[in-house]
């Protein structure tokens, strides 16, 4: 399937011919990574989504290649971690250069025995395929292209959209709207409000290149390289034997012209040398910012993933992060719709997923300085870090050539019940479930691909079985621990953790108690 | 902890002449590059970053005065 050429046909709705805008629960605009990902996580749930997309075609070019482990368990739990883990190519290795010479290397998964490597690279639009076309599966998801949000109205009772589509505008009423709708958000502009932040002086030439080449599937960084004085180079490996080169150009060039082959394949060649035969996929100039809105909520209109926030690319912190958006708002949003929770429960998804912006855009925001230096001092520490950092292991500490996604821990929600018993390590309230081996029968299996997508609770029992319970106390499933489990999560008989519906820990004691699981768990949904 | 402002050294008549010494024959441009690379050096042999902040604080107050610590409003 060429996800890149496939386009989807405008179909005129029902909802076109109401005389009064039809009423729909749940709308997200939007069909990005971010937006599928939260109409797979919902419909899952037994809710009926509608998704509007004011294009008929998946991400042009490639834009995210680099999908972080947590992404891919949440993959797990839409349905599309297999066929993304098998289409990507997995990596765990990165290495820093500094002109020719190698300065360190860093392992984003030093230890064994987790089902999903540190990354995968794959092209955006395979995620999205993919996430399409488990969408499809649902019948519940409804997704209309061609259908662009052209106006909105943000109402206590609801959210009223207006449509256009190739044959006329109309509208709906929305309990909830969910607006996934990308960085230049047109709903956020619609709305009076922005996404306020730092934009980096500095411009980045973006090559994907298909080519045979023996290069290793690690991530290698250069600052200063030979074969491009001055700048940075990343490159990277995708499949279809396509590898992204990303060149610093500096702030004084056109990004026009550096787009033209002419200006493109001659940097290309002084990477891979003169007789390298490729070919250029895509190519494109960006210059990056650091930037999120004030909220996430407003009453019943929310934002997730790019709309909401943006980081610059070194560190992989979009894409992840937003999907981490959909994992904490889907079951929110559900157990609202459902009744099951008060409307208050949305306003944790702000307190968390800002929270975790706040920690992307750090990160993003210190790689970013790092690697363009801001002033000339800057320069001075960073050229100094650099020079050390071959005789002097502090020193590589300090280079920073992006500080790669990893998952948010919540240790601050208030939907966290903090611990009353003691804890040596292990996964602390608000941390996302670690992954480890465990046994059941005579099959191996992954803790974190077999925790619902409802609370659960999980006890060790004298004979090192994992008793797993539903919120209602019913037994589940009993898994044999792995010594490796037993170890990340500190258990000893009694020991119990209470997860969330997006696999976060919510609570842990040291025994088994109704009681307290039972509050736990109605703080857990904001009560 | 604060960063230690009493006198620490056995011989800061030998401390400074080392310091200087070893600045010989630098180009005014290598010798700030050295010396961003000793307070690298240093920084890490402290090893702690809020005795840190109060020397950067103090180096800071001591260049532009107290008044234009942006600094200090953040910590
Ligand atoms: C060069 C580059 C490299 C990157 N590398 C990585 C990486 O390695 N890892 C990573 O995690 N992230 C990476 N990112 C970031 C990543 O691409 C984004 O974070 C991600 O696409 C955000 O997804 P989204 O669903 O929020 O928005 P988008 O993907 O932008 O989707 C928004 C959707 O909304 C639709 N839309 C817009 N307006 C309307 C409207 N009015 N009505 C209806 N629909 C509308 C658009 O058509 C689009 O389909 C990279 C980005 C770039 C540019």
């Amino acid at each position: 399937m060429n996800y890149q050429t496939q386009e989807f046909g405008y179909r005129r709705s029902g909802d076109q011919d109401a005389q009064t805008p039809v009423h729909h629960a749940a709308v997200i605009v939007g069909a990005g990574p971010v937006g599928l990902a939260l109409a797979i996580d919902l419909a899952q749930r037994g809710q009926r989504v509608l998704v509007l997309d004011d294009d008929f075609r998946l991400s042009t070019g490639s834009r995210a290649i680099c999908f972080a482990k947590r992404t891919l368990e949440i993959f797990d739990t839409l349905g599309i971690g297999d066929r993304a883990v098998e289409k990507g190519v997995s990596w765990n290795l990165g290495k820093v250069f500094h002109r020719n010479e190698l300065l360190y290397q860093f392992n984003l998964l030093p230890e064994p025995a987790h089902k999903r490597p540190a990354f995968i690279n794959l092209q955006q639009y395979y995620v999205e395929g993919f996430l399409n076309e488990r969408a499809r599966e649902l019948p519940n998801i409804e997704l209309r292209w061609k259908n662009r949000v052209a106006n909105i109205e943000n109402g206590a009772s609801g959210v009223t959209l207006t449509i256009e589509t190739p044959d006329g505008e109309y509208h709906i009423i929305a309990d909830y709207c969910v607006a996934c709708d990308g960085s230049r958000s047109p709903i956020r502009k619609l709305i009076g409000e922005e996404s306020k932040g730092q934009t980096f002086k500095d411009r980045f030439l973006i090559a994907d290149v298909k080519m045979s080449a023996p290069f290793p599937t690690e991530r290698w960084f250069w600052f200063d390289p030979p074969f491009h004085p001055n700048q940075s180079v990343l490159l990277h490996k995708q499949p279809d034997d396509v590898w992204r080169i990303d060149f610093q150009l500096g702030w004084d060039v056109d990004p026009e012209e550096e787009k033209k082959p002419e200006r493109v394949i001659p940097r290309v060649k002084a990477l891979l040398g003169q007789d390298t035969e490729f070919s250029l996929e895509w190519v494109s100039v960006y210059t990056f910012a650091c930037s999120r809105m004030r909220t996430f909520r407003f009453g019943r209109l929310l934002f997730a993933g790019d709309s909401a926030h943006g980081v610059s690319p070194f560190g992989a912190r979009g894409a992840n992060s937003g999907i981490q958006d959909a994992n904490n708002l889907g079951w929110k949003l559900d157990a609202v719709l459902r009744g099951a929770a008060g409307d208050t429960l949305i306003d944790s998804y702000c307190e968390e997923r800002e929270f975790a912006a706040d920690e992307n855009i750090m990160n993003s925001t210190r790689s970013t300085d790092f690697i363009t230096p801001k002033s000339e001092v800057s320069r001075l520490f960073r050229d100094a870090a650099l020079s050390l950092a071959k005789d002097h292991p502090f020193a590589r500490r300090i280079v920073n050539s992006g500080r790669l996604s990893l998952p948010s821990a919540y240790l601050d929600s208030s939907l966290n019940t903090m611990d009353e018993d003691a804890f040596e390590g292990g996964v602390k309230p608000g941390a996302p479930a670690l992954d480890a081996p465990i046994g059941r029968g005579d099959v191996n299996t992954w803790f974190v691909s077999e925790l619902p997508s409802d609370f659960a609770t999980t006890t060790l029992t004298a004979t090192q079985m994992i008793e797993c319970r539903h919120a209602n106390g019913d037994i589940y499933a009993s898994y044999r621990a792995s010594p490796e489990w037993i170890a990340r999560y500190n258990a000893k008989p009694g020991t119990t953790y209470l997860f969330r519906p997006d696999h976060h820990v919510a609570a842990r004691w040291r025994a088994y108690d109704v009681k307290k699981i039972n509050k736990a768990i109605l703080r857990a949904q904001g009560h | 902890m604060l960063l230690n402002i009493e006198p620490n050294m056995k011989d800061f008549d030998a401390f400074y002449e080392a310091l200087i010494e070893s600045h010989r024959e630098l180009t005014t441009e290598q010798s700030h590059e050295m010396n961003a690379k000793l307070v690298l050096l240093l920084a890490n042999h402290i090893g702690s970053i809020d005795i840190l902040r109060d020397a950067m604080r103090r180096a800071r107050v001591d260049t532009v005065g107290a008044g234009l610590t942006a600094l200090e409003s953040e910590n």
